[in-house]
């Protein structure tokens, strides 16, 4: 099977994939993005949280196929070239990263409540990030992150 | 803060709920929290995990594992599984070149099963294709003829002298005997409780995960995330056949261990295979082979007595627990250790009894994991304290207080506390911080149940509960605990630039950013680079046991000192002065009174100075085996927790509404990453109250996945007010003391308290289940 998909605003073609592969399996392994997560293949954990036409899924519980013709950004494709996206700077410098492997699926759900909710309270910031599973943090960190991300954002 | 016992003491206070700035990250020496060298690489996903890794014509490895608990291996066939296009590889027992046999304290568990297999998941053959799909139907193809055994997987049946041996000669690993004081104590209170503890697993994030590439000597290279690549490397070459010089190891990242990656996983079976196929192999679990793929928190059944005097005062302790091991020996030996030497508390107890037992069973094999033997005795005196505190008439905290160890006191094994005990002290910081606002039912996600929209505070009460623990750093029981430090100073490009390498694992806690703190420290340089772990420099011993900062950083600190000595020597030899009259101040050489003799530039030219240091902590000794009496330990670490929850009593809901907590860390070398320490820690333990359990049902383990093993989640986390002492450990390098494990201690024991403070009942067993909270 062939899947073209346009990935981080890149039109990408691969050939040979098995019709079992999960979108997530193509972005790691085929297409050279190991940046979303394999943590628990049930959409469980959240680490591999990419973009698909501009929502929020878990890559794993996509199909490659699903995949043809729309879509993707992943974490890869959030910073600005080599300046860091606001999520991405708040997750490093309030210590929201410990082993980092929930982090970029994290970023991508942080990502996507500021866009839609530009200054969040902490209920609706523990609610939005309740699929991404951490298990280094207890999450307070992450909280803090957000919180200023969501501050920086607000500034023009 | 005034420091107890004649101690300089510093506190500081982390309100995370209104956090927006930054926090100051300082020049980035010790006790300034710079930012992590590989944050950015984190957040952008270009950050290397062991699951990340790929290499031209790589294949992939996977593993057949058994589906029985117990059972005879009558004979295998690989014949089909071979013809499988895409197949490379075929491995069985008959394979393994060298030992068939690996283990963390005894080399008791095979590389892949011959001729028993002796646990649900253990290991049996392998495959190696060119996709993982084609290496899994293929190995779905190996027909292997068990002949199923009758299982023991009671640990208390296991004791029995009829029950089958799971291994010759027994099914006992260690029974601790410790005895303290008079032979049959009499007390006019005594209470007493049987307590159990479930099967908690570590639940990183990132399942174990390698790549072996096979080299032109004949050997192998093995990429791999770990907690310590020496002790793999020397169970791999025995199990390879080969030298240490053979087999080289490089940590890849590391997406979590928490204890579950001391053991081996895919190290030996990836090596194997690329060494067969001459290609190199990746192997990568998905999260239900991890579930079997590594041990996990020995469940416990104990019961504990305590005698006191009618105003609380502790005159006897005694306690029988009973760890279940599972299949094979990993470091149950050790976990029995804690379990017997720590196992009643930090509290004063004259007179001491105590029985610790591991056991083989056909369960899941259990080993190392945060907290290691004190989390599940944790659970069973913290209750039985709030037992005796209720029987006496004496409030909760007042209780541990009066019995809490201070420093100079001995400890049950008689070794005595020579640094801070703060027991008393940390009891009162969280009794004395802001509790949490009272419920509020107007908003239904504050509630348990949340906006599955069960309650709306109808049958839901309030309850707090308290906890002081406390826990060894390092190993024990006269191990030769150490670990190495590589150290380079050199200009490059007109700057001063160190370079660190020490094979201790980053694990996530945060090493790498300690290493450059000492190092910036030490040599007063700005720019650190951490060379790539790997097995081309000395042990850095495990990252396990809150060790690495106090005997990794101590390597570093050691190293470094090196380095600035010969620097100076260097520098006296050019300026004609003697070495005792230079310091290295920044990048440049001073004299006694402050004054510029040279740059660092002009002392080394081209040249680089390295030392390399091994760095022992002050030795342990064993306990002795009739009275457990014994200096067994190198440090002790306490902490305490404040639980507050809300349950809803009718449907048995839990919701955890503050999780407060204090701890003496000695010197916090990186306060940020230290606070990060307590928070996930204390998620742990909060996990295991509530609802951390691998079910195992005969021998089966019935929830391998996140779908049917719960972790807390960022709804299940409260906000945490946490609060550090730092009194200095005089005995460690810069005064620091293990912090990464006392949390997860400490945490569970207060939430266990605080639902049975809501509920009312006993609740003598973790995780508290709704049925249990029910009673239905």
């Amino acid at each position: 099977m062939r899947v073209t998909t346009t990935v981080n605003g890149t039109e990408q073609s691969v050939d040979d994939v098995w019709p079992g592969e999960s979108l997530l399996y193509v972005l790691r392994e085929r297409m050279g993005l190991p940046g979303a997560k394999n943590a628990c293949e049930q959409g469980e954990c959240g680490s591999c949280t990419v973009y698909l036409d501009g929502e929020p899924v878990c890559a794993c519980l996509v199909a490659a196929g699903q995949a043809i013709g729309r879509e993707v950004v992943t974490v890869e494709g959030l910073a600005d070239g080599e300046r860091l996206h606001p999520v991405q700077e708040a997750f490093v410098e309030c210590g929201a990263v410990q082993c980092g492997f929930c982090t970029p699926g994290l970023v991508v759900a942080a990502h996507d409540l500021l866009a839609r909710v530009p200054s969040p309270s902490d209920l609706e910031i523990r609610e939005a990030l309740a699929g991404n599973l951490c298990r280094c943090t207890g999450y307070e960190k992450i909280l803090d992150a957000v919180r200023l991300a969501a501050t920086r954002q607000a500034r023009p | 803060m005034s420091g107890q016992n004649g101690h300089p003491g510093r506190a500081m206070t982390d309100s995370t709920t209104t956090t927006v700035a930054p926090p100051v990250t300082g020049s980035g020496r010790i006790g300034d929290s710079p930012l992590r060298p590989d944050g950015t690489l984190k957040v952008t996903g270009e950050f290397a995990y062991a699951s990340d890794l790929w290499h031209d014509e790589m294949c992939w490895g996977v593993t057949l594992r058994s589906p029985h608990p117990h059972a005879r291996i009558a004979g295998i066939d690989i014949t089909e599984a071979l013809t499988v296009p895409g197949v490379w590889a075929v491995l069985t027992a008959d394979d393994v070149p060298g030992d068939n046999a690996f283990g963390l304290e005894h080399a008791d568990q095979p590389v892949l099963a011959s001729e028993f297999v002796r646990y649900e998941g253990e290991p049996v053959a392998l495959v190696a294709a060119d996709h993982p799909e084609t290496a899994r139907r293929a190995a779905k193809k190996i027909r292997v003829d068990y002949e199923v055994l009758p299982a023991v997987t009671d640990p208390r049946r296991a004791m029995d002298p009829d029950a089958p041996a799971v291994h010759r000669p027994g099914n006992l690993v260690r029974h601790l005997k410790l005895r303290r004081g008079e032979v049959d104590p009499v007390a006019p209170v005594v209470v007493s409780l049987d307590f159990e503890v479930g099967m908690q697993d570590q639940a990183f994030l990132g399942p174990e995960s390698g790549l072996a590439v096979p080299a032109e000597d004949g050997g192998v290279d093995l990429y791999v995330a770990t907690q310590w690549l020496h002790v793999d490397q020397r169970q791999i070459c025995l199990a390879l056949g080969m030298p240490t010089e053979k087999v080289r190891l490089t940590l890849s990242g590391v997406g979590g261990a928490f204890g579950g990656r001391e053991d081996l996983s895919v190290h030996v079976h990836a090596c194997l295979l690329a060494l067969r196929t001459g290609k190199p192999v990746k192997m990568s679990y998905g999260r239900e082979e991890s579930f079997f793929g590594h041990v996990h928190r020995h469940p416990a059944v104990m019961h504990y007595e305590f005698g006191a005097e009618t105003d609380g005062t502790l005159v006897y302790a005694k306690s029988d627990v009973l760890l279940d091991g599972g299949a094979y020996a990993s470091s149950t030996n050790a976990v029995v250790g804690n379990a017997g030497t720590l196992g009643l508390g930090p509290y004063r107890i004259p007179n001491v009894a105590v029985d610790a037992y591991g056991v083989f069973t056909n369960n899941p094999p259990c080993g190392a994991m945060r907290g290691f033997g004190c989390v599940q005795a944790a659970f069973a005196h913290e209750a039985l304290m709030d037992e005796l505190a209720d029987a006496v008439g004496v409030d909760r905290v007042e209780i541990r207080q009066r019995n809490g160890m201070r420093e100079g006191d001995r400890n049950i094994t008689g070794q005595i506390i020579d640094s801070a005990a703060p027991v008393a002290e940390l009891l009162q910081i969280v009794r004395d911080l802001p509790m949490p606002p009272p419920l509020d039912p107007s908003d239904i996600r504050a509630l348990p149940g949340a906006v599955g929209n069960t309650t709306h505070g109808e049958g839901v009460r309030r309850g707090i509960g308290y906890s002081v623990t406390y826990k060894n750093v390092g190993f024990s029981e006269g191990f030769d605990d150490y670990s190495t430090a590589r150290v380079r100073l050199e200009m490059t490009g007109g700057e001063a630039v160190a370079t660190v390498h020490t094979a201790a694992a980053e694990v996530g806690q945060g090493l790498i950013t300690v290493e450059q703190q000492i190092c910036r420290t030490e040599l007063g340089v700005e720019r650190v680079v951490v060379h790539p772990k790997n097995t081309s420099v000395g042990s850095g011993g495990s990252t396990s046991a809150s060790r690495q900062t106090y005997v990794t950083g101590g390597a570093v600190k050691a190293a470094c000192e090196a380095v600035r000595a010969a620097v100076l020597e260097r520098a006296s030899m050019g300026l004609g002065r003697p070495a005792a009259d230079l310091r290295l101040d920044g990048e440049k050489i001073v004299g006694t009174s402050g004054e510029v003799l040279a740059s660092l530039g002009e002392v080394l030219g081209d040249d680089a100075v390295e030392e390399t240091v091994e760095w022992h902590h002050r030795p342990t000794h064993a306990i002795d085996p009739e009275t457990g009496q014994g200096d067994a330990h190198v440090q002790f670490a306490f902490s305490a927790h404040r639980a507050v929850v809300d349950v809803d009593v009718e449907l048995g809901l839990v919701k955890v509404v503050a999780l407060d907590t204090a701890q003496d860390v000695g010197r916090a070398i990186n306060p940020d990453a230290v606070l990060g320490q307590i928070h996930g820690g204390s998620a742990q333990g909060m996990g295991l109250a509530l609802m951390e359990e691998i079910i195992v049902t005969d021998g089966h383990v019935r929830n391998p996945s996140f779908t049917d093993y719960l972790i807390p989640t960022i709804l299940d986390m409260p906000p945490m007010q946490v609060k550090v002492l730092e009194y200095a450990d005089p005995h460690a390098p810069y005064g620091v003391r293990g912090v990464g494990e006392p949390p997860t201690i400490s945490s569970g024991p207060a939430v266990a308290a605080a639902v049975r403070d809501a509920t009312k009942k006993p609740l003598r067993r973790v995780p508290i289940r709704p049925e249990h909270i029910t009673g239905t």
